[in-house]
């Protein structure tokens, strides 16, 4: 790196300079911000104007290459450059699955063509991604999917079903799992290819979930044209790139859940709000409430300094370590439990669904909490990051 | 901050592990418990650590010292509490010894020093009562005035490796109410000081501890260092450091019990199959290796945070304590859960693994103690 202070300086006062006013202190991040597309309606022409701007610099995917719309930051540069977005307090100016699981995989397995066609128009915002891996009778066991692209020369014709695909209905784009070898080895007969939703045979029906929004659907391929073209890596190999991308998904939705949440407020500061008899400074009146509060503190920290040791070993060039394997459990376990711990703070004033009586803050929290409850399934159970563990870094037998 | 390891600091972690492997396998532990040898620990071996220089790390070069830091000092400890060596790290270097260095007293300290960079000369630290529990300001001596000097009484438990110190430094309430940070004093006391009694205490981890018994031990105001009514945040400072000494210990002994567990997982037949493939096992085996990873990089930044002076001392020294103390008894216990009938027994090591921890735990406040701590510090 040139200078890390110059860096800094340089650009703080870029950050200032074109970060709109009205957007600073907004927070966001991990699903919530700017998630760009065809559908995307802007909340504010400050919105667009800080994606379009933050794209031009290259800030969008800051360490990707400036060839693809990237920042070509190195790894320090990019700390810095978030370090410096917290300080000045603006928001991501995008967000999304391009950006975090298709894009870093197709830097690693695209071919030149398909970065300049793809990563670029990631890194504007211009189209965004979904998911295509769990099917109905596929989840854990990802390898039995059985979604078909029959041959055709140039091109499949893809039959089939996805499910749980988050954001089907407003995504541009598809990665999706397909079967292309119908009697190989269940894993050998699959290849990773990427797919317009616009193409005709499509239809997507959104599903309503336990938080009362709709946020994933299933997603129906009826005799869809897919070319061939749009596979990543090799035909039948897929399932070489669907373990890559499944590191980036896992990484992110740990960074995403288990960093101890957007809110600047401390959960003493809240519990203050709650208790009665509590005052403005001091023990907090409820002992047990103050050690379950010092309880999540703490594990976050720890968590934070694991993810960080993760870090600076891989700046130093070294292959990621074993802890990188925790990521997806730890993470999402913390926020499972700290949106229950919020629960436990507000008492009766964490029940409310709606309307009167509840604050914003509230009624987002009760939201958060049932939407916690998926950070342990999507992006592999739980159990099943155990089992990797268990087999990959312990070598315990099947 | 950076988490990681530079090469020197490598090279010590591994010839530290090296060391361990061969010269102080679990075995020596067993054998010093067993013929229940009077020192507890093997006096040559501990010269040997100070020639390797790992007993001088943390102190002045003039004294004999490699003015190296906890970052260091936490990897041979590390690879010791693998093995439990049982040779006074704790009490010599990391609790005593690190008292003088940073007491910044340096007629103390040139007398005492260079015989403990030497591996010659033995210190203990006698600052916790009977009913001190975990509270460092409220001894269990107390001074009163005598001439130029004071008179110490009062009894100090667990005086960890007290009955071979060549010295004692005694905490002790000269002025103040218990509880308070000022008005207490460290004194150091030579093992023949008249009115001194030593008598060896037996714990159930077999570390070596003895009861210090004080009737009206006369000393005078410049044995005290950081001086009269000064020893109170120095004496806080050095626990908080020792405190990430120990969790180093720890994180080596839940290693090794947690390797332990592991290959008997791979090796014992139960149903046709080794006992590793049953998922109920596996999956907590996987969660033991969480808390592991977790508690390295603890100790990891708490280490750092100490050779910063960081001002957040206190609150890194908590955040690894909680953190081993948990991580070291949910290994060591579900480690003798997961090895069956032969976990009870005494001919197997994984037992002696599982007291350790928790003795470790409750030593220097347990995990409730260090989130009640962090609260406090975060002003809740
Ligand atoms: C919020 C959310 C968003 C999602 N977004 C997407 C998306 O965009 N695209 C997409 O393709 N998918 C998405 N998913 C789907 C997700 O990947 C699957 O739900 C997940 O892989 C689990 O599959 P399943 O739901 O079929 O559960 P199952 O596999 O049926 O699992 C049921 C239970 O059995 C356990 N289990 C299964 N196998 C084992 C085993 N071998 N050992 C021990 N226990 C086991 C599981 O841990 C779980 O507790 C999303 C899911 C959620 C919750």
């Amino acid at each position: 790196m040139s200078d890390p202070q110059a860096f800094q300086a340089e650009t703080r006062s870029w950050l200032e300079e074109n970060c709109p006013k009205s957007l600073l202190g907004k927070g966001g991040g991990g699903i919530v911000g700017t998630w760009g597309g065809r559908k995307w309606k802007p909340e504010s022409e400050d919105q667009r104007l800080w994606l379009e701007r933050a794209a031009a610099k290259g800030f969008t995917a800051p360490t990707w290459p400036k060839e693809y719309g990237g920042g070509g930051l190195s790894k320090e540069e990019a700390k810095i450059l978030a370090q410096e977005m917290r300080a000045v307090g603006t928001p991501p100016p995008l967000i999304g699955f391009g950006l975090t699981m298709i894009g870093p995989t197709l830097l690693q397995y695209g071919t030149e063509e398909q970065k300049l066609e793809h990563l670029t128009k990631i890194t504007r915002g211009e189209i965004r991604w979904c998911q295509g891996y769990s099917e109905p009778g596929a989840g854990s066991d990802l390898a039995g999917l059985q979604m078909r692209a029959d041959d055709k020369g140039d091109h499949y014709i893809v039959n089939g079903t996805k499910v749980w695909t988050s954001y089907a209905d407003e995504a541009d784009w598809i990665f999706a799992l397909v079967r292309t070898d119908p009697k190989a080895k269940k894993q050998e007969g699959i290849t990773f290819l990427l797919i317009d939703m616009e193409t005709p045979g499509i239809s997507v029906s959104p599903i309503l979930l336990i938080s009362g929004s709709s946020p994933f659907c299933e997603t129906h391929f009826q005799d869809v044209k897919a070319l061939k073209s749009n596979v990543i890596f090799k035909e039948h190999a897929g399932w070489t790139v669907a373990k890559a991308l499944l590191g980036h998904e896992r990484s992110m939705v740990a960074e995403a859940f288990g960093g101890g949440g957007g809110s600047r407020r401390s959960l003493a500061d809240r519990a203050r709000a709650y208790l009665p008899g509590a005052d403005a400074e001091g023990p907090l009146p409820d002992a047990t409430l103050r050690q379950d509060i010092a309880r999540m503190e703490m594990d976050t920290r720890v968590f934070g300094l694991t993810m960080q040791r993760a870090r600076d070993a891989a700046k130093a060039g070294q292959q990621p370590g074993a802890e990188s394997s925790i990521f997806k459990v730890v993470g999402t376990e913390i926020n499972q439990r700290r949106q229950e711990l919020l629960m436990h703070i507000a008492g009766p004033q964490a029940l409310g669904w709606e309307g009167e009586g509840f604050a914003e803050e509230e009624l987002q929290g009760t939201r958060d909490w049932l939407r916690s409850r998926g950070n342990t399934i999507e992006g592999g159970t739980s159990e099943v990051q155990r089992n990797i563990i268990a087999k990959r870094v312990l070598g315990l037998p099947d | 901050m950076d988490l990681m390891q530079s090469e020197d600091q490598e090279l010590i972690a591994k010839t530290a592990a090296d060391f361990v492997g061969e010269r102080s396998p679990i075995a020596r532990v067993r054998a010093l418990r067993d013929a229940g040898d009077p020192v507890g620990f093997s006096r040559e071996l501990w010269k040997e650590m100070a020639d390797l220089g790992w007993v001088g790390i943390p102190f002045a070069e003039v004294h004999g010292g490699a003015d190296l830091g906890l970052a260091e000092l936490t990897l041979v400890v590390e690879a010791l509490g693998r093995g439990l060596a049982p040779e006074p790290f704790l009490s010599t270097v990391l609790l005593a010894g690190q008292l003088l260095q940073r007491s910044g007293d340096e007629a103390a300290c040139a007398k005492w020093l260079p015989g403990v960079c030497s591996g010659d000369t033995i210190l203990a630290l006698a600052y916790q009562g009977a009913t001190s529990r975990y509270e460092v300001f409220s001894p269990a001596v107390v001074a009163t005035a005598k001439g130029d000097g004071f008179l110490l009484t009062g009894q100090a438990i667990q005086v960890l490796d007290g009955h071979v110190a060549d010295a004692l430094i005694v905490s002790a309430r000269t002025s103040g109410e218990q509880g308070e940070a000022s008005g207490l004093s460290l004194f150091v006391v030579p093992k023949d000081a008249s009115g001194l009694e030593i008598v060896r205490q037996s714990r159930v981890d077999d570390r070596n501890a003895a009861l210090v018994q004080l009737s009206d031990v006369a000393v005078s105001a410049s044995d005290a260092l950081a001086g009269i009514d000064g020893g109170g945040q120095l004496l806080q400072e050095t626990i908080d450091r020792a405190t990430i000494g120990l969790c180093a210990e720890m994180l080596g002994g839940m290693q090794h019990a947690f390797e332990l567990t592991l290959e008997h997982l791979k090796t014992r037949e139960q149903f046709e199959t080794v006992i590793g493939t049953f998922q109920a096992l596996k999956h907590r085996a996987a969660d033991l290796f969480i808390e592991i990873e977790l508690s390295k990089s603890a100790v990891m930044a708490a280490a750092r945070a100490a050779d910063g002076d960081d001002v957040e001392l206190a609150r890194y020294a908590s955040l690894a304590k909680a953190q081993c103390s948990e991580a070291y008894v949910r290994v060591t216990n579900e480690a003798v859960q997961m090895f069956g009938g032969v976990g009870m027994t005494d001919e197997y090591d994984i037992g002696f693994y599982m007291k350790r921890a928790r003795a470790t735990e409750l030593t220097f406040g347990d995990a409730a103690y260090h989130r009640d701590r962090w609260a406090a510090l975060g002003g809740y």
